[in-house]
């Protein structure tokens, strides 16, 4: 079977990958590229665990075919932190013990970040429905509504952004 | 002496005997003793967890009893 | 053992998980997550059958398929004696475990495994394992409690005799086990009683729906040594019950941990070990598996669902004098539902005197149960809780006061037996009643329900391993997968002793190859089990370094102490010894600094958890929402807060989904129907308010700083403080769960 030629810009990097039609963006993530952050919790686009942010739009990545993504921007969990620091999102989930197991962490984040794009200062209702499609059964979401919105709090805050990092 | 009670599925063994007072120091000597009184009673107890003072004990034949430790039979639980 | 202090430098701190890092990154690797050169892809053929005899089962076509390496049935597994193991593996059966990792006559439940093929594709081998013909001989079914216990019901097994019966059966059935619970005088008990409720209960099935699907990579050695790397609650016991299966030695067999992505009790066993080491044995190659969504659902998990009678007689004082309670629990395909549990816990908040418990395990064609947080407690305390409730709106008494006035004490002997020790039950109540939200205004259509909960706590078999580095770094090394936090908890406690930062310790969930044997993270033990263990070799480390430094200083070993990372000269005739320095020259005072420890210690300290719930219902839709959320449970000693804060609102969670959502659906023909997280709804963030939490502490006096488990708990008292919240808002008693919005639609339409 003869294998499709993509190329795309990922966590800023123009790359180019082979992929079977048939594979999702997140077969193509995990199994072509070997970027294993973004995880698959159903394979049905109910939990949220594979998200990733597509052209600044926010997909489940076991809904996308990997072929879809020709000519446009994907972001993972893998590009979310800076050389030398992590992004506020990051250092709030650290700090606010927002897992426990950790698996739906990067999902979260992706989430937690697509909705900090677009309200950086969202409210508790806002945070809580921006991440309503990602399930984490481990903390129930209480530490994790709270670090998104420290993390918010930190991004309009130059003091406390300096602080950070 | 150690305090054994038995639950109620044993007591058909003990002759409906809820407890008694038994001389050993540790969990084997118990079973040994037991079985003297109550033939068959080891067989029983093998898939039984032990309770010493409170305390579920795996494996628990070696353990030492203190005299006034109290034992019980209770089914094997397990955490999650 | 020393008594608590305070005034920790680490104990009781928040720093930053070890592995935070790793997993805010994505740099963590979980079951799924592993994958070696050339391996091949292992798939399960699983029964679209209830109940079925396999009358054959043809290989030809799918074995001569391209990339096809190997198939097995259950006919490659070797045949395991029918007992039940004891010791580190108390209840599981072998045998039952073997048939439920591959059907052999017969299957007994839809998606109970058939056949597993491995090829060189995920593709190849879906395609294989479509090609493999199955013959079967359907089989009458049954699929409620009710139907499976009836006189004249199709039975499962052959072989099973009902066991704690008062006189031995005569044929097989499909109730595995009577438990009974029996003290006092239960006719006195009702003759002094003023008010008795009696109500009967039903809980669905509902699965532990952690998001990381069961997953394995194996690869098996020419010389039939194997390794694998798989996401489990325990290591060693995926070594011990897969080589077992497989009639492998354990010793043949490295199994190396990888991150487990939630487990609530559903990866204490085995599933996909066993084929995935098999097919590569017979594919000389290494194999993956990787579970569905639809497959964890429908061949993993759950745990029971239940029937329950409970009656309770007061007097008016409030005082508890008479209780029954009968529970039927649902195992699934094998013996071994958590009815044990499910019968000490019912009533173990309570000091009752005349007491009948009555507990029946039952088989039906249903997915073999696993354990699930508390397993068999939660249900249990759904009931009895909803009937002190009612009992005490009868006895006109608060629902916390009248459960002070009949709350177990330290000295009372539980409804099971041994005495309690050292317990914080009176503290949670009194902490919720004190608590602002219990007397926080309500508005129409809103109501407040209060429930308690108990569970054992566990201790188990334990190594660590604490080592100090050249530079004066330490390495904490365990055998305890690491779920929610306890590779910290043990860095602090590490850091505690040794008074050094935690962030200079590296704590280590070593494979079965590198450290002792470790029970599974279960039972709510890692902190108190693995803690007592990292607590005493870094106490020998210390008592090492003391004598060390005595012979560098050529003084006797009492003129050295110990203090904030030092060796001190009691007489200050030296100067301090640095742990760096101590380390460095370890070559020249007898070698590397190292100790071990193994324990199996007693003295687990038993929880207790009071939860308050507010909840607003909507009387058209019939839809419940969570307003305010309460948890205040008895930690002993919280470590690291945070990660305790989060087991209790993880648990009341989880309690929540229990009570509101969640259920194991089936068609009538035993068929699940929802076998996917849209339809299988856990609670999501938008459903829920902040949880408060409360953490008491109660110090457990058999660990050094005081720790009980609290990984359990706080599952258990969730579906009856929701139901007597939802009773306060509607008036209505709900009795079955979960109090979806169609079943409170129902009932208050019932008017």
């Amino acid at each position: 079977m003869s294998r499709t030629h993509v190329t795309c810009v990922l966590n800023g990097d123009e790359i180019d990958f082979l992929c079977n039609d048939y594979q999702t963006l997140l077969s193509a993530l995990r199994d072509e590229l070997g970027m294993i952050g973004t995880k698959e919790g159903c394979g049905t686009g109910d939990c949220g665990a594979c998200s990733v942010i597509l052209d600044g739009q926010l997909v489940c990545s076991c809904l996308v075919f990997a072929p879809e993504v020709e000519g446009r921007r994907v972001e993972t969990i893998e590009g979310l932190a800076e050389v030398d620091h992590l992004h506020p999102l990051q250092d709030s989930f650290l700090e606010g013990a927002a897992f426990q197991c950790g698996v739906c962490t990067p999902g979260f984040l992706m989430a937690a970040k697509a909705l900090l794009d677009r309200n950086p200062s969202p409210t508790e209702t806002e945070v809580r429905y921006g991440v309503a499609g990602n399930l984490c059964r481990c903390t129930g979401y209480d530490k994790i509504v709270r670090s998104i919105l420290d993390a918010a709090a930190r991004m309009s805050d130059p003091e406390r952004q300096k602080e950070a990092t | 002496m150690a305090r054994v009670f038995f639950p109620t599925s044993l007591q058909q063994l003990t002759g409906g005997l809820e407890d008694c007072e038994v001389e050993a120091s540790t969990v084997r000597e118990l079973f040994a003793k037991l079985e003297d009184r109550f033939p068959g009673i080891r067989e029983q107890l093998a898939s039984a967890a032990v309770a010493i003072d409170g305390d579920v004990v795996p494996g628990a034949l070696l353990e030492r009893l203190d005299p006034d430790s109290e034992v019980h039979f209770l089914p094997a639980i397990s955490g999650g | 053992m020393t008594t608590t202090r305070t005034g920790y430098k680490w104990v009781g701190t928040r720093p930053v998980r070890h592995d935070g890092l790793d997993k805010v990154t994505g740099r963590a690797r979980f079951g799924a997550d592993y994958a070696t050169a050339g391996m091949l892809h292992g798939v399960v053929l699983r029964s679209p059958h209830v109940h079925a005899r396999i009358l054959s089962i043809d290989l030809t076509e799918a074995a001569a398929m391209p990339g096809v390496k190997a198939i097995i049935t259950g006919a490659d597994l070797p045949d395991i004696p029918d007992e039940t193991g004891t010791g580190s593996e108390g209840g599981i059966n072998f045998r039952d475990l073997s048939r439920n990792i591959l059907a052999r006559d017969k299957v007994l439940y839809e998606g109970h495994p058939v056949a597993a093929v491995a090829a060189v594709t995920l593709r190849a081998a879906q395609r294989a394992a479509e090609a493999i013909e199955v013959d079967y001989e359907i089989l009458p079914a049954v699929l409620s409690l009710e139907e499976a216990m009836e006189d004249d019901a199709p039975v499962l097994h052959d072989d099973l005799f009902t066991l704690g019966l008062d006189s031995p059966p005569d044929r097989p059935s499909n109730i595995s086990r009577r438990r009974v619970i029996a003290r006092g005088d239960l006719d006195a008990g009702w003759e002094e009683a003023d008010v008795v409720v009696e109500r009967e209960y039903t809980t669905k099935a509902v699965h532990q729906g952690y998001i990381e699907p069961h997953a394995v990579v194996a690869e098996t050695g020419e010389d039939g040594r194997s390794t694998l790397w798989c996401s489990s609650q325990g290591h060693f016991a995926m070594r011990t019950y897969t080589t077992k299966v497989l009639g492998w030695e354990p010793g043949d067999m490295k199994v190396i941990p990888a991150e487990i992505g939630g487990g609530f009790g559903g990866k204490t066993t085995i599933y996909l070990e066993p084929l995935a080491a098999l097919l590569s044995r017979r594919a000389g190659r290494a194999v993956k598996m990787v579970m569905t969504r639809s497959e964890v659902f429908r061949a993993t998990g759950p745990t029971s669902g239940s029937v329950m009678r409970i009656k309770m007689g007061a007097r008016r004082d409030g005082k508890l004098v008479a209780a029954t309670a009968w529970m039927a629990y649902e195992a699934g395909a094998f013996p071994g539902s958590p009815i044990g549990p499910g019968v000490m816990t019912v009533l173990a908040c309570y000091d009752i005197p005349n007491v009948l418990i009555e507990g029946y395990d039952v088989v039906l064609n249903k997915p073999k149960v696993a354990a699930y947080r508390a397993p068999g407690a939660p249900m249990a305390a759904f009931a009895a809780e909803s009937v002190v409730d009612e009992l005490a709106e009868e006895l006109g008494i608060d629902p916390i006061e009248l459960r002070l006035r009949n709350a177990v004490t330290e000295g009372v002997r539980a409804v099971y037996g041994p005495k309690y020790r050292k317990i914080g039950f009176v503290e949670t109540l009194e902490e919720a009643r004190d608590h602002p939200h219990y007397s926080a205004p309500l508005g129409p259509w809103q109501g407040r329900g209060v429930a308690s909960g108990y569970w054992f706590n566990f201790g188990g078999e334990t190594t660590a391993t604490v080592s100090i580095n050249e530079d004066g770094t330490a390495v904490v090394m365990s055998g305890c997968p690491d779920i929610g936090g306890t590779r910290a908890a043990l860095a602090q406690m590490a850091a505690e002793e040794l008074g050094i930062d935690v962030h200079r310790i590296e704590p280590v969930v070593a494979d079965t190859h590198s450290i002792g044997y470790n029970d599974m993270t279960g039972g709510s033990r890692v902190a108190f089990a693995v803690g007592i263990a990292v607590v005493d070799a870094s106490r020998q480390l210390i008592e090492d370094m003391c004598s060390r430094a005595a012979l560098i200083w050529d003084v006797p070993r009492e003129e050295v102490e110990w203090v904030d990372g030092r060796a001190q000269s009691v007489t200050g005739a030296s100067a301090p010894l640095t742990l760096e320095e101590l380390a460095s020259g370890a070559g020249a005072t007898g070698g590397p600094l190292s100790a071990t420890v193994t324990v199996n210690p007693r003295g687990a300290g038993a929880g207790f958890s009071t939860q308050i719930c507010d909840v607003e219902v909507d009387p058209d839709t019939g839809l419940v929402t969570v307003l305010r959320y309460t948890v205040v449970q008895d930690a002993g000693r919280a470590i690291h807060p945070d990660y305790v804060e989060g087991q209790m609102q993880g648990g009341a969670v989880q309690g929540i989904g229990w009570a509101l959502n969640e259920e194991y659906i089936f068609d009538r023909n035993g068929v699940m129907e929802n076998p996917g997280f849209l339809d299988y709804r856990m609670p999501v963030a938008s459903d829920l308010p902040m949880i408060d939490t409360v953490i008491v502490e109660v110090p457990n006096p058999d660990h050094p700083y005081g720790v009980r488990g609290v990984g359990e708990t706080g599952i258990i008292p969730p579906m009856a403080a929701v139901a007597n919240a939802v009773y306060a808002a509607t008036g209505k008693r709900m009795q079955d769960l979960p109090m979806s919005p169609v079943r409170v639609l129902e009932a208050l339409s019932g008017d």
